[in-house]
């Protein structure tokens, strides 16, 4: 049983939060509002009051403890150690758990959690978003072409003529592999950024590592977590952990920051009443984020020159999430040529908070402003990140700024330094 | 309501009960809560004046709030109120570094304006705690102090002007620009510290000081408590006035060490974290006095040498009370204050006031100026030990008014000490601020119950 549960689990959380205001400071919202509602010690206080049954579970509550990125911000700041994360997730869970969730949402859920059905949907939409959504060649991306829930001025990019995992057989092995990976895709690395995931497995075999792409693997199901759906969180979980038991790996591999967090810290709590609780953190244990593998199985340095100025930003889930924060700077360092302006702030939220930025667009892009400021400041050409949320936010970002900074994977700019090596080495044989 | 919405439009009057809650609370610990009827968020001092004519005509009680981190509970609304935050009128008005002056509005970030004057080479000295957060506006109202009070004073001493606003709508200014002026009543001294109980605060003028241009920071380890007491006044007898002269006792130590590993003597009995600044030549005659005055009085002292070194002491200060705050789930954080030759003497009275009520209670402050921090941990949800808690807090400011001290250093009276400000003034005194409230605000309408209460005893009037 954990706080997702039962709020008089994180009770102790709530009871230690000093109300110093300290999260004032760091926390994007409160930047944009001033509001108290907004920040961390306004929302404990609002969930405790709630637990203590002062005030009862209104839409207002549930949309108050809903407007948060859940960036984590605060709680690195926080004098006392608040769980502040975790205070609002059990929060949101307690209120679906009294109220339900809107229909919208449970239609959406609903068809998240069919993977064929989510699967059916997304690789027909492919066929046919033109119909939604209107291709601008000279972004590489799309406008939505009426409202379909989505903020007609964002810039999207489109869905994937391939998925990933049509894209590649489930085993791509090197010829003589030292250790093997499974590798979760994600959602936006297998329907959209297929790039990425192309990248990863490259990076990977490139390093004489097996990679593994399970494909019945399906959505992480942190959206539903996020929205206070427990239920059917718990229920991807569950079913993502059989997938994966049914193949032999060294580590899981994810590229995706809040991927990552799930099957490091997500599941092991989704699961830890079941009888899956061990097998998830087993699996947990095995599990890395991309950076942090690299590193960890002391990864080739490229010898290729790749003459570049970027910029790192650090995914929320990553930094703060998974403590991974040195890695990627090593690895972008480890580039011949590459030259890395770090931006000012570059742990700050991008304000993507994944379905934040789909249901609070207008205060996802006045925090995505500074983020856009800071990377201007560098003069950097590219942005590399570690999350394709993150990708996705700051490339609308960007583009409605008019800038021309593209955004890449840390994996994407290792591939590519691999391939400029390559290259190198065959216009020297060449030579020879 | 229909008129406060003409005032400052639907985004910017909060009415939502579940939003409301978030303006029932402060820093204070252990407080009672009450639900403001409205929260206004005014962005100009048009829109403060409109609020207050609206709250005199209907007699309304209103409670300013900056970032709401005082620690006295000097925001929290006692009964049926408009809260009206002041955290949108956050404008730098001008920065003169020709008059070396800033004028402000209320919501101003005391770390931002800090960023600003730096870029000139200037200071604004005064730097609570809460620095990051807290706004200027709420800063004045409390006449916050700091780490930095010893050498340059809390922040009425920086306080050159102000613009008020009183309970029903008169705009006035007071003070300004000018180093000397003297004339008439001291209105801009009566508005600091007055809590938001005179008037709301709604623009300020701040002498700003040249950047001290070096700086040198010492840890001093003593055996024995009253050897880091007599180096406190030994210093300021040697004539040396340290920029911060802080103390931590034993317990705070063990706590800080605990916490964040700074590397610090968990035998020593107390230790001293000391920082003299100024011109490069002068800091160095300085340092070598502190150094000799601690070895006199069997001190073992370190000189940081280098910025990293520095951080990691003062890491180690700003540590002391999220180590405190960690250790259990309420954090009750005093602020006695007592003239700086009776620090030893009130240092042993705290450990005696722990040890009496069975609390744990950790102290460490501004030894220099003798604002000390006795910061009890405990559990708010626990009705017993907060009894306990409360007759320790009696006890200590009892204590330090016996002493020759005050109820307050730095953090204000707000709620929380209210009861005990006829023990400082004595009924004449705390009749004569009577007297001034009642001239200012004959309905009492400004920040009800806190500070002084207008019909003995009891909170305000409706």
């Amino acid at each position: 049983m954990s706080a997702l549960d039962d709020l008089r689990l994180v009770e102790t959380e709530m009871a230690k939060c000093m109300k110093c205001g300290n999260c004032q400071a760091v926390c994007p919202l409160y930047k944009e509002t001033l509001r108290e509602a907004a920040v961390a010690r306004g929302k404990v206080q609002l969930a405790y009051s709630y637990l203590k049954g002062e005030i009862p579970a209104t839409q207002g509550l549930a949309e108050k403890l809903l407007f948060c990125l859940t960036c984590m911000a605060c709680v690195a700041n926080c004098p006392s150690g608040v769980q502040v994360d975790a205070v609002v997730l059990a929060a949101r869970a307690a209120l679906v758990r009294e109220k339900g969730l809107p229909w919208l949402k449970n239609v959406i859920f609903q068809g998240l959690k069919r993977p064929w059905l989510f699967d059916l949907a997304l690789r027909t939409g492919r066929h046919l978003q033109f119909l939604a959504l209107r291709y601008q060649p000279e972004l590489g991306r799309c406008h939505p072409r009426f409202p379909i829930g989505l903020e007609l001025r964002r810039v999207l990019p489109p869905l994937a003529k391939r998925t990933l995992k049509e894209e590649f057989p489930e085993v791509v092995r090197p010829a003589h592999p030292r250790l093997r990976v499974a590798f979760f895709t994600g959602c936006l690395e297998n329907y959209i950024y297929t790039d990425i995931g192309r990248s990863i497995i490259n990076v990977l075999v490139a390093n004489q590592v097996e990679v593994v792409i399970p494909k019945d693997q399906h959505c992480c199901g942190i959206p539903t977590l996020v929205h206070g759906d427990v239920h059917t969180a718990r229920e991807m979980a569950a079913s993502n952990l059989v997938i994966f038991q049914g193949y032999q790996y060294d580590y899981l591999v994810a590229a995706c920051a809040t991927c990552g967090e799930a099957w490091k810290h997500y599941y092991p709590q989704l699961l830890d009443a079941t009888p899956s609780w061990q097998a998830a953190e087993a699996v947990a244990a095995k599990a890395r984020d991309i950076n942090e593998l690299l590193l960890e199985i002391a990864y080739r340095p490229p010898a290729g020159n790749l003459p570049w100025k970027v910029t790192y930003h650090d995914p929320c889930h990553l930094v703060r999430g998974q403590g991974v924060s040195q890695q990627p700077r090593a690895i972008l360092k480890s580039i011949p040529g590459l030259e890395l302006a770090e931006m000012k702030n570059a742990d700050r939220c991008c304000g993507s908070a994944g379905s934040f930025s789909l249901t609070n667009y207008d205060m996802s892009m006045r925090v995505q402003a500074h983020k856009v400021a800071a990377i201007r400041a560098t003069g950097a050409e590219a942005v590399v990140t570690s999350c394709p949320a993150c990708r996705m936010q700051l490339e609308d970002g960007l583009a409605q700024a008019g800038l021309g900074p593209r955004v890449l994977h840390v994996a994407q700019v290792l591939d590519q330094a691999y391939a400029a090596q390559d290259k190198a080495a065959a216009g020297w044989s060449a030579a020879s | 309501m229909k008129e406060l919405e003409a005032i400052l439009g639907r985004e910017r009057l909060i009415t939502e009960p579940e939003e409301r809650w978030c303006y029932a609370f402060d820093a204070a610990a252990a407080q009672p809560k009450h639900l403001p009827v409205a929260v206004a968020l005014p962005q100009s001092t048009q829109e403060v004046a409109d609020i207050m004519r609206l709250a005199t005509q209907h007699r309304v009680p209103v409670y300013p709030r900056g970032a709401g981190t005082n620690l006295s509970g000097g925001v929290i609304p006692r009964e049926d109120g408009l809260v009206v935050s002041l955290v949108k009128m956050n404008q730098i008005l001008e920065l003169d570094a020709e008059n070396l002056t800033a004028t402000v509005q209320p919501g101003v970030v005391i770390q931002d304006l800090n960023d600003a004057v730096a870029l000139h080479g200037l200071l604004y000295p005064p730097d609570p705690g809460s620095v990051t957060t807290a706004t200027m506006g709420g800063s004045v109202a409390e006449s916050s102090g700091g780490l930095r009070g010893l050498k340059y004073g809390v922040t009425k001493d920086y306080v050159m002007g102000l613009e008020v606003v009183l309970a029903d709508g008169t705009v006035f200014s007071c003070g300004g620009k000018t180093v000397k002026n003297v004339s008439g009543y001291d209105l801009v001294k009566l508005f600091c510290g007055s809590e938001g109980t005179l008037g709301i605060i709604t623009a300020i003028t701040v002498r700003l000081i040249p950047a001290p241009e070096a700086r040198r920071s010492m840890l001093a380890v003593f055996d024995r408590l009253e050897d880091a007491a007599h180096t406190i006044t030994g210093i300021i007898g040697n004539k040396v006035i340290p920029a911060t002269m802080e103390i931590m006792d034993n317990k705070t130590i063990r706590m800080v060490e605990e916490y964040c590993h700074a590397g610090l003597p968990v035998q020593a009995a107390a230790i001293l974290l000391l920082e003299v600044d100024g011109i490069a030549s002068v800091v160095e005659k300085e340092a070598a006095v502190v150094e000799q005055v601690c070895r006199e009085n069997h001190g073992h002292i370190q000189v940081a040498r280098d910025d990293a070194e520095r951080d990691n002491l003062w890491t180690a200060r700003r540590a002391a009370l999220p180590a405190c705050a960690r250790l259990r789930p309420t954090t009750v954080l005093e602020d006695a204050t007592v003239p700086r030759s009776k620090v030893p003497e009130m240092l042993m009275a705290l450990q005696e006031i722990a040890d009496k009520y069975n609390l744990v209670m950790a102290t460490y402050g501004h030894a220099g100026d003798g604002n000390l921090h006795p910061t009890i941990a405990c559990d708010e949800r626990n009705p017993e030990e907060m009894e306990r808690v409360s007759k320790a807090v009696d006890e200590i400011f009892r204590t330090a008014i016996k002493l020759g001290g005050t109820l307050s250093g730095e953090h204000g009276i707000g709620l929380a000490k209210e009861r005990y400000m006829p023990l400082q003034f004595g009924e004449s005194g705390v009749e004569v601020m009577r007297r001034i409230k009642q001239a200012l605000d004959p309905l009492g309408l400004l920040n009800p119950g806190k500070l002084i209460s207008m019909n003995p005893p009891g909170g305000g009037q409706q």
